[in-house]
Parts: structure tokens; sequence; C-alpha cells
């Protein structure tokens, strides 16, 4: 086996971890835990197809994970404080309970 | 294959694993910690000294901070009693099963013409400095923007609504 297929095994791998957690889950945190987990099995294979590409020193793919990082931690701070808002609004972050589009 | 990517890859599984299996919110906090510093050792593994230490900065410094704020503001560090599954937890277990099954078949199918091992990339903290100011110049300012503006909404959605009410 190659490095680069070691490297998108992995990825592919924690992708599969976070997509089942944020789709089994009840916790919207961790829901959003799993989304963040799945952008980051993304950014590795950014990387690692970056560091076995052709043309490295174009630094596209790393480029293209920085700028995906950066995106990544705005969303996380808007579904944090999204979270906090339905929290204090329905005095819970289960999912299963948050079934209503009316307040 | 080295030693070293078998260690950090286990350790990035496992913390994955750790955090999507255990019930206690705070502890799968901790465990994604582990996760995302698995993934800075692992971009760093591959020469992606930039990457690595910017993952380390705003995933294991802010993001898992702001976590464990979530959490506690929440109350969601207790377990609940009828645990933790959501009631269609097993199609979501079918479902990435499923992906998963597809993409280590694609990736296993495509090995043989996966590149091999390529020369150390001699890539600069400086030139990915010129290439941001330079060729990147318009997404770097765009992503300016919007953490700008995700900033200004993530402190108008988590306001008391009881301040605007007045």
């Amino acid at each position: 086996m190659t490095p680069l297929a070691g490297f998108l095994l992995v990825a592919a791998l924690l992708f599969s971890i976070g997509l089942a957690g944020a789709l089994t889950r009840r916790n919207a945190i961790l829901v959003l835990i799993g989304i963040e987990l799945m952008l980051n099995a993304a950014n590795l294979n950014l990387i690692a197809f970056w560091r076995y590409g052709p043309h490295p020193e174009a630094l596209t793919g790393m480029m293209f994970a920085i700028f995906s990082i950066a995106v990544a931690a705005a969303e996380a701070a808007v579904g944090l404080g999204l979270v906090i808002s339905i929290y204090r609004h329905a005095h819970t972050t289960d999912l299963d309970m948050m079934n209503r589009m009316k307040g | 294959m080295t030693v070293v990517f078998y260690i950090l890859a286990a350790m990035t599984v496992a913390g994955g694993m750790a955090a999507m299996l255990l019930k206690n919110t705070v502890h799968c906090a901790l465990a994604v910690t582990v996760a995302f510093a698995g993934l800075a050792f692992l971009f760093l593994d591959l020469d992606a000294q930039f990457a690595g230490f910017a993952q380390i900065l705003v995933y294991v410094g802010a993001v898992a901070i702001l976590v464990v704020f979530a959490i506690l503001l929440t109350r969601g560090s207790e377990t609940p009693k009828d645990g933790v599954a959501s009631k269609h937890w097993l199609a979501g277990l079918v479902i990435a099963a499923g992906v998963f099954a597809v993409m280590g078949w694609a990736i296993l199918q495509s090995a043989a013409v996966l590149p091999h091992e390529m020369p150390v990339p001699a890539v600069t903290v400086l030139d990915i400095g010129n290439a941001l100011v330079t060729r990147y110049v318009l997404p770097l300012e765009i992503v300016a923007l919007l953490l700008t503006a995700a900033m200004l909404g993530a402190v108008i959605v988590a306001l008391h609504e009881k301040e605007a009410a007045q």
C-alpha cells in the first residue's frame, strides 16, 4: 500500500466515524463535533494530495486546507451559538425533542 | 508507511471513536481534542508544518475550548437516562458503514495508480505568505469578511432574548 492510500484510508475512516456520530447522537453539540470530524477528514485528504501530488510548489491543496480550517472555525462558533440560543429557548439540547418549527 | 504514521493514525481514529461513543459529553469533548491533535501531527508527518500548527492553534486551542464552554453552558454534561443514541441510530450506522465501504473500496481499487514516494516539497512559510497575498488574496479577504460576520452573528444569536424584548 502506498503512503497516500494509507492517509486516504485514515481520512475515510475518520469521515465515516464523524458521519456515524452526526447521524446517531442526540446531543446537538456532539452532532456538531461529528461535523467537525468530517471537515477535518476532508482537510487530511487535501493535505495528503498536496504532499503526494505532482506540483506541491503550487500550494493548491495546502491553501484549500487552510481556508477550510478558517471556515470550519467560523462554522463552529455560529453552530455553538445557535445551540446555546436553542437551549435557552427550549431548555434542551436533545435533537429528538426539537420537533417544532414554532417556538 | 512508517511506524509514526501507524501510531498517529491509531491515535486519531481512537480519539474520534471515543468522541462518538462515550456517554459523558465532557469526555467526548476531550476525546475529540485528542483526535484533532492527532490530525495536526498527521499534517506535520505530511511535511505541512504551517497547516499542522494552524490546526493546533485553531482546533486544539480554540474549537475545543468553545465546545467545552457550550457543553457547560447547556448542562450537556449530564448523561441522559434514556441513552445517548437517537431513535434512528441503526439507519445512521448503516449509512456511515456504507459510505466507508464505498470510499475504502474506491481507495483500494485505485491504490495501484496512486503516486508512490515523492521528494519532500521545499515549501517555506515565506512561500505560503507570498501566495496568500498574491494569488490567494481574494479568498483571504473573503475569509476575513466571513470570520467578522460569523463573530458578529454568533454574538447576536447567543444574546439574551430578554434584553431584546425590553
